[in-house]
């Protein structure tokens, strides 16, 4: 039992990690931050460009989405960050998950807000053209804030399940810097630490997509 | 779908469209307004083709000619004075203070200003059917178009909306109106148009379309609205 505290549990190694650790957590809500800024709104465009009478616009986006949610994010990210210097381009690894995870998460926002767009009744937006606003009007005004409430509970999951995809990209982000500690201590306890700060950020997201989710049922 | 219809509205007339369902009544409307785009004719209004219009200037028509849906869709993430300043304020550019002056005018003539801050889900059927006649009326519509405005509401909750629609008719709006509601038709309507099968069958005053109606389709349909437990 005291091997497993010791090893699992070391306050004191904690304590000495955790400088390192928060360092890495910066670096992990940096990434989030845009990532998930960027996929918003990338996901929106490309809800609306596959939403559009235009078949090129429709059809460009929908390959989009079908091609980036299909593909493996990893893979994404191997691709622009050893791939692309190949080609002459070569990313600060920042940028290279950034870009990779944008691609990926646009793609996934995006079906979201086109689910939500769609199961916004039609009657919506002939009442709002029949008042006179035009498509985008009605898109900004009317339908959109509606298509966003319905999906509330899904865009905060796959906000989620961006800032755990974060943790798999080697960078010095909060994973990183953790396994980089317990190499160092010979010691898990940071390891332990990393995964309760995920937790302290995830949990109650978590808690309020189930609460909503619930309150939808009810209602 | 629709059928060499000739159908004119003279200004401040109540014009009443009856007939079975899938006969074109609610086409005909829609086309008014260009939410149905008709394939071939024309259609006028205040001597304007609107059949004619560009698709990019439609929303300019569109403000001069109201539309009164059967389900109501008003905007549910908006108060009652938001879902009435909405179009005024985005469509009209009327500045906003002056579009709230007039959404709380046009509540009072429907009779629910006291109602301004709630939210359409509070609202009985028949008081959210009144405030989409305000939000329609707000922008000042040459004509009004009524699709079955009645239709999805509980009975006693009819009676409010046709008295908004009656005092409608006094202050001498032109509406043109796709209805079950007989009684009304009787009592309030210029004219009686009777569509059957894409066509308009019979028109005339609603004495003559109720009292001595020529036509067998006709004389067939109101038997069996007048006695609906027989046409089951």
């Amino acid at each position: 039992m005291d091997t497993f505290i010791y090893t699992f549990f070391n306050l004191d190694i904690m304590a000495q990690a955790l400088p390192l650790l928060l360092k890495g957590a910066v670096t992990t809500l940096q990434l989030c931050a845009v990532v998930i800024v960027a996929g918003l709104a990338g996901g929106l465009a490309l809800a609306l460009a596959a939403l559009s009478r235009n078949a090129a616009l429709h059809w460009s986006a929908v390959v989009f989405i079908d091609l980036f949610r299909a593909l493996p994010p990893l893979v994404l990210l191997v691709f622009v960050y050893s791939g692309l210097p190949f080609a002459g381009l070569r990313l600060t690894p920042f940028m290279a998950v950034v870009i990779a995870f944008f691609l990926n998460n646009s793609a996934y926002f995006a079906e979201v807000f086109r689910a939500g767009i769609n199961a916004v009744p039609k009657g919506q937006t002939e009442a709002a053209r029949a008042t006179g606003l035009s498509p985008a009007q009605t898109m900004g005004f009317v339908v959109l804030p509606q298509a966003v409430r319905n999906v509330l509970p899904d865009l905060l999951s796959n906000t989620v399940e961006v800032v755990k995809l974060t943790s798999v990209v080697s960078l010095s982000e909060l994973l990183y810097s953790a396994n980089m500690a317990r190499s160092v201590t010979y010691n898990a306890s940071p390891l332990v630490l990393a995964a309760g700060m995920y937790l302290i950020v995830l949990w109650p997201l978590v808690r309020v997509i189930s609460r909503y989710q619930r309150g939808l049922a009810v209602t | 779908m629709l059928k060499n219809i000739d159908l004119k509205v003279r200004e401040g007339e109540l014009v009443f469209v009856i007939g079975p369902s899938g006969s074109g009544k609610s086409t005909m409307l829609r086309c008014c307004n260009r939410l149905e785009e008709p394939t071939s004719g024309a259609i006028m209004i205040e001597g304007a083709r609107i059949t004619d219009i560009p698709r990019r200037d439609l929303d300019r028509m569109r403000l001069k000619v109201g539309m009164v849906f059967q389900g109501f869709h008003l905007y549910p993430h908006m108060s009652v004075l938001k879902n009435v300043m909405l179009a005024q304020v985005r469509a009209l550019k009327r500045p906003k203070p002056e579009a709230e002056a007039r959404a709380l005018d046009m509540l009072d003539q429907v009779g629910l200003r006291h109602k301004a801050e709630a939210m359409p889900a509070e609202l009985s059927g028949g008081q959210q059917q009144r405030v989409a006649i305000a939000r329609a009326l707000a922008l000042d519509p040459r004509v009004m178009l009524f699709d079955e405005p009645t239709s999805a509401l509980d009975p006693e909750l009819v009676g409010s909306v046709l008295k908004v629609m009656k005092d409608l008719r006094r202050k001498g709006m032109t509406m043109l109106v796709v209805s079950h509601e007989m009684d009304f038709a009787r009592e309030a309507a210029d004219r009686v148009v009777f569509m059957d099968g894409g066509v308009v069958v019979e028109e005339g005053p609603p004495e003559q379309i109720f009292g001595a109606p020529k036509s067998e389709r006709l004389r067939a349909f109101l038997s069996r609205v007048s006695h609906p437990a027989e046409a089951e």
